[in-house]
């Protein structure tokens, strides 16, 4: 009966998100009066889960999943359900969670709501909120289903510690078609992305030309910051497809998003709408994202910025 | 090859959105609709295989009549068939159950949705469809190739990208980047005029539960007013992100 809940690792340690999600289960069982179980694949040290309120952790060890595969961590997932007799999983909003939830939904024949930012405001009927949209509205919906999926927003529910311990016992599922092979990845190591970050700098077209993207990138390094752009940016070819925010790219669900030279389309405020806090550099005063924004500069980007870069420099030294 | 490309018809990405019948239906008063724009890159890339190797492209939509000028826009840009499924899409789930169905009894070699639809967001279709027709999947899919029965597709990862190689059957949940966004095509009036040949069927739904169901929508809360930090005083917004905001 006890909620299950998928925490994500890369190269064994866990992703912030597993805590989030973590944390978020901790809440749907106390509301169903029962416990927490962790499903981890391929994770070291497991104990991190318990102050996060997981009571037990089933550690899949299976070499065959060192890269992520759909179908693979599906059925994993799957017959740890089983196992517990599990009425509610939940998984987070990684771009690996979202691929693996349809797959568990067919497998366990559960309804799934994806990208839900706050705890059930029911139970029965299951009931959750979610952005609809790209964020221009919440929808609230229930999950019908005997058994319930909730892919949980990042960044939305938070980190909520608990002091207890999880016991941990090793789980060997029966993995038989993974369907796709990865080849070769192709992922910078050294950089915060988007969907991790909880700062994001993003530039626009007010920026002039991909040679001006230094102050950029040292903004978003001294802030430990991911780096994002408009559409026209990405269309233009100035920065990567991959950089691109807004409704038909990436949503943005940051602590602090940056916008700089973005007059704030209604796309691409859709698309960072969920973020906390917004603030907006640009020298036109009418430009729309003022009226999205928490905090504006009317200025030019070329002295804002680098005035910007050195007093947080300055800034961080005294922290 | 055949392939199916799943069409949602989506208020376009510069629409008001509001709500009706006690905010419990999307308000389609007065807004325009078009091809779910992660659809309509999977479109043109299906076009794209269609020139270089040869396939029959079918486009698939769930939906009531009030759909068919968004499936009448897919054939014009070069789709050779469409299919709408004659119920109301309420809910993910049963939306994939309905395609499944479809795709199965079509034999398609090649199923290519969009990611996620820019109206519910659910992101939840093409994993169903693929999951309930035992087809292979690839999610964020940014580029696709197929060869003979193989396919070699890049996926994009939180962070970066992969390559995965697989083979047909396949769904793909795809997104810009299959086509450039320059690559869109707008219908010609050769291809309008030649939309109107084409087959457009209507197939009853199957017997599908909602295993969701909407209850409500809101609008977010208005914002404040912006906060104004003039420019020769940097050190105040600092001051504010890191005292006040908390984010620094």
């Amino acid at each position: 009966m006890s909620v299950l809940v998928y925490t994500e690792s890369e190269q064994g340690k866990f992703k912030k998100v597993a805590f989030e999600v973590a944390s978020y289960a901790k809440a749907v069982a106390d509301q169903l009066g029962t416990t927490v179980t962790a499903i981890t694949i391929n994770a070291n040290d497991v104990s991190e889960l318990g102050n996060y309120g997981v009571d037990k952790v089933l550690k899949v060890s299976n070499t065959a999943l060192d890269n992520f595969n759909a179908n693979g961590y599906a059925e994993a997932i799957k017959q740890a359900a089983e196992k517990e007799g599990t009425k509610v999983v939940i998984l987070s909003s990684s771009a690996n969670s979202k691929y693996v939830a349809p797959l568990l939904a067919v497998g366990l024949n559960a309804g799934y709501a994806s990208n839900v930012i706050e705890a059930p405001s029911n139970i029965s009927p299951f009931t959750v909120k979610r952005p609809a949209f790209t964020n221009k509205a919440f929808e609230t919906l229930t999950i019908n289903t005997d058994i319930k999926i909730v892919g949980v927003s990042n960044n939305s529910y938070g980190l909520v510690e608990k002091s207890g311990s999880a016991s941990a016992e090793d789980f060997s599922p029966t993995i038989s078609d993974l369907g796709v092979k990865v080849e070769s990845v192709d992922k910078a190591s050294n950089q915060v992305s988007i969907a991790d970050a909880e700062i994001v700098v993003s530039g626009g077209r007010g920026l002039k030309g991909p040679e001006n993207w230094g102050m950029i990138e040292e903004l978003a390094s001294v802030l430990g910051a991911a780096t994002a752009c408009s559409k026209p940016v990405s269309d233009l070819g100035w920065r990567p497809h991959s950089e691109h925010v807004g409704q038909t790219g990436k949503p943005v669900a940051a602590n602090l998003y940056i916008a700089i030279g973005i007059s704030g389309a209604i796309q691409h405020l859709a698309g960072i709408n969920a973020s906390k806090v917004k603030v907006v550099i640009n020298t036109d005063p009418e430009a729309p994202f003022f009226k999205a924004a928490d905090y504006g500069v009317v200025g030019d980007a070329f002295t804002v910025v680098p005035q910007l870069i050195e007093k947080l420099k300055a800034f961080k030294a005294q922290q | 090859m055949k392939i199916l490309v799943c069409i949602s018809h989506v208020p376009d990405t510069t629409s008001k959105i509001n709500f009706t019948e006690g905010d419990s239906k999307f308000d389609t008063n007065g807004v325009q609709f078009v091809i779910n724009p992660n659809d309509e890159f999977g479109l043109t890339r299906a076009m794209w295989l269609k020139e270089k190797q040869g396939a029959n492209v079918t486009v698939v939509n769930v939906g009531g009549a009030e759909t068919e000028p968004t499936l009448r826009k897919a054939l014009a840009i070069g789709a050779d068939g469409a299919i709408r499924i004659n119920t109301a899409a309420t809910d993910g789930f049963s939306v994939a159950k309905q395609i499944a169905h479809v795709a199965k009894d079509g034999g398609y070699d090649l199923i290519i949705a969009g990611r996620e639809s820019i109206d519910y967001n659910g992101g939840m279709v093409p994993g169903m469809i693929a999951a309930l027709i035992s087809a292979n999947f690839v999610n964020n899919c940014i580029n696709l190739e197929i060869d003979g029965n193989n396919a070699t597709a890049i996926r994009e990862i939180d962070g970066g990208k992969e390559t995965i190689s697989t083979s047909l059957p396949l769904v793909i949940g795809g997104q810009k980047g299959l086509v450039e966004e320059s690559e869109l095509r707008i219908p010609n009036m050769r291809g309008i005029m030649m939309a109107r040949q084409k087959p457009l069927n209507i197939l009853d739904p199957i017997d599908a539960n909602n295993e969701t169901t909407s209850v409500k929508f809101e609008k977010p809360a208005p914002k404040g007013a912006v906060k104004l930090v003039s420019e020769d005083n940097l050190d105040h917004l600092i001051s504010l992100l890191h005292n006040e905001a908390k984010v620094i």
